[in-house]
């Protein structure tokens, strides 16, 4: 332990953990509109802003959000006039996003380490100003997705619904675009751009195999987001791995985990009452 | 004299260059239960779903509460039933978090749940026999059983109008008197309904007025009509899909 007596881990950790929090609290509204893969979309959009600082020798971070931020935008203009098919206007955004950013570094003084820390993450590029700007905006994240649960449930859940209940649809849209962009780019340090959706998702589909509300999907799937970001940091400190690779991994070992588990937990208790009871209405064609 | 609560004025509807209503007026005083009543593709949801705003209209207008559809805000004023949940969220969501969106049209966006809300949810649960269920994922319910939550969501909101896109299509005889019931305390309370319907079934005694709607066009609008031909049959097949589909998009579920 004695590796977090140092400040850039401290550093480190502490982003991780916020991270680790907003990610899957900002997911979840990703997974039920069936859009799990829209964030590795805006961190490839982010990549070329990296690749504008560096060329121009301006913060890549600022750049990145700037990228970001424009292309979650205009996925949402896209989608709102209905004219691209989604996985057309994804694929725009995945390889426009990745072949800009590889050409404005090449263009660039950077070598290619500095390129592979905002791909897969680096601890030791986090200074003291990073950390403020990631605990500000992770911080800014959660209380906006907490505190809009309601009114973000409802649209991503029936947006016509939420039309006629009069909500501010296209602005709670266009909040859950930028809060992707903005998300994607505080995480880009510590976990990197490629990796970034998968906390974003996978806490959440390890959540909801055990889950069966809205609410305590969101409340597992932020402690899973801590837990993976935590341990993850420490494993790619003590073992020398790369931090986002190990953070991911550490989510999915927990997926991995917890289908099993719940898997056997279904056998045994079916064992254990032999004549279920049968259900009182016949169900007849269940719409989901 | 208090305006109708829903006036059409020779309302167009186009889907691509298609004409899916041409030149329908409509009006619905409060008070009045109104089935509208058409075949598969005649525009009968198309009708409301105008009503509602949620397809442009090409021509005419529409007026809810005698406020144009443009400057009407008072949404917490109507109720809105879909035909069923949409396309399936990703995520689970109980009976209860289902219904409690419902109170987001008095609430607003940024004010936490009250007392009031959850009383109203619970009392909404009540009113179409969902109570026992409240707690349970919306995906492990029998399709007669989700559209009851949908019900419940409109109603959680106290709306004086509620607009439902084919109530009964497909659902079971228990949820079909379920809803019959709560409808029916409904209008007890002053409510006034609009409903598309393709049979009224246990619904029948309820309705006061019914318009049919033909080829884009309103080809009846008076006393309900008999059911005839094969249409009276108790077997006859009511499952039928639902007119042209708004283009999915990115962000839409």
């Amino acid at each position: 332990m004695e590796l977090f007596q140092y400040p850039y881990m401290q550093h480190a950790l502490i982003a991780a953990l916020v991270i680790g929090l907003a990610a899957p609290a900002l997911g979840i509204y990703l997974v039920q509109r069936r859009l799990a893969l829209i964030g590795d979309g805006i961190g490839h959009v982010a990549l070329t802003g990296v690749g504008a600082g560096l060329l121009f020798q301006r913060s890549p971070v600022i750049a990145a959000v700037i990228a970001a931020t424009l292309g979650a935008v205009a996925v949402e203009l896209v989608r709102a006039r209905g004219r691209t098919s989604g996985d057309l206007a994804l694929a725009l955004l995945f390889y426009g996003g990745i072949a800009g950013g590889v050409m404005l570094v090449g263009l660039s003084d950077a070598t290619s380490a500095s390129l592979n820390a905002y791909l897969f993450g680096s601890l030791i590029t986090i200074s003291p100003q990073d950390l403020v700007t990631i605990v500000v905006l992770g911080v800014a994240i959660l209380v906006m997705m907490l505190a809009l649960r309601p009114a973000l449930f409802a649209v991503c859940h029936d947006e016509e619904y939420a039309r006629v209940a009069g909500l501010p649809v296209r602005a709670l849209n266009m909040l859950l675009a930028v809060a992707v962009a903005v998300t994607v780019t505080i995480a880009m340090q510590a976990v990197g751009v490629l990796l970034i959706s998968a906390l974003m998702v996978v806490p959440v589909a390890t959540a909801q195999q055990v889950t069966r509300g809205f609410r305590s999907t969101m409340t597992a799937a932020m402690a899973l987001g801590l837990f993976a970001a935590g341990a993850g940091v420490w494993v790619a400190a003590t073992a020398d791995t790369a931090p986002g690779a190990s953070v991911v991994l550490l989510a999915i070992a927990s997926f991995l985990v917890i289908a099993v588990g719940s898997a056997l937990w279904r056998v045994l208790r079916r064992r254990a009452t032999p004549a279920a009871a049968p259900s009182p209405e016949p169900h007849e064609v269940v719409l989901r | 004299m208090t305006p109708p609560v829903i006036t059409v004025t020779h309302g167009v509807v186009g889907y691509d260059g298609r004409a899916v209503l041409r030149d329908v007026s409509l009006s619905v005083t409060a008070g009045e239960v109104v089935a509208v009543l058409g075949a598969n593709g005649s525009g009968k949801s198309t009708l409301i779903r105008a009503v509602l705003g949620l397809v442009p209209l090409a021509a005419g207008s529409v007026e809810l509460f005698g406020t144009p559809l443009r400057r009407f805000r008072q949404w917490r004023r109507i109720g809105y039933v879909p035909q069923r949940l949409g396309a399936g969220s990703g995520v689970p969501a109980t009976v209860r978090e289902v219904v409690a969106s419902g109170r987001l049209a008095r609430r607003g966006v940024l004010r936490p749940p009250g007392r009031a809300d959850r009383e109203a949810v619970e009392e909404a649960l009540r009113a179409v026999g969902l109570a026992d269920r409240a707690g349970d994922p919306v995906a492990t319910l029998s399709g007669g059983q989700q559209q009851r939550t949908l019900i419940a969501r409109a109603l959680a909101g106290r709306p004086e109008l509620l607009v439902l896109d084919e109530p009964t299509a497909g659902v079971d005889a228990a949820s079909q008197e379920a809803f019959a019931g709560a409808l029916s305390d409904f209008v007890a309370g002053g409510g006034t309904v609009l409903l598309v319907a393709h049979e009224l079934g246990p619904l029948r005694p309820l309705i006061s007025r019914a318009v049919v709607v033909h080829q884009g066009g309103i080809a009846h609008d008076g006393a309900v009509p008999e059911p005839a031909g094969h249409h009276a049959e108790p077997d006859h097949d009511h499952v039928h899909p639902h007119g042209p589909d708004e283009p999915a998009g990115l962000w839409s579920s």
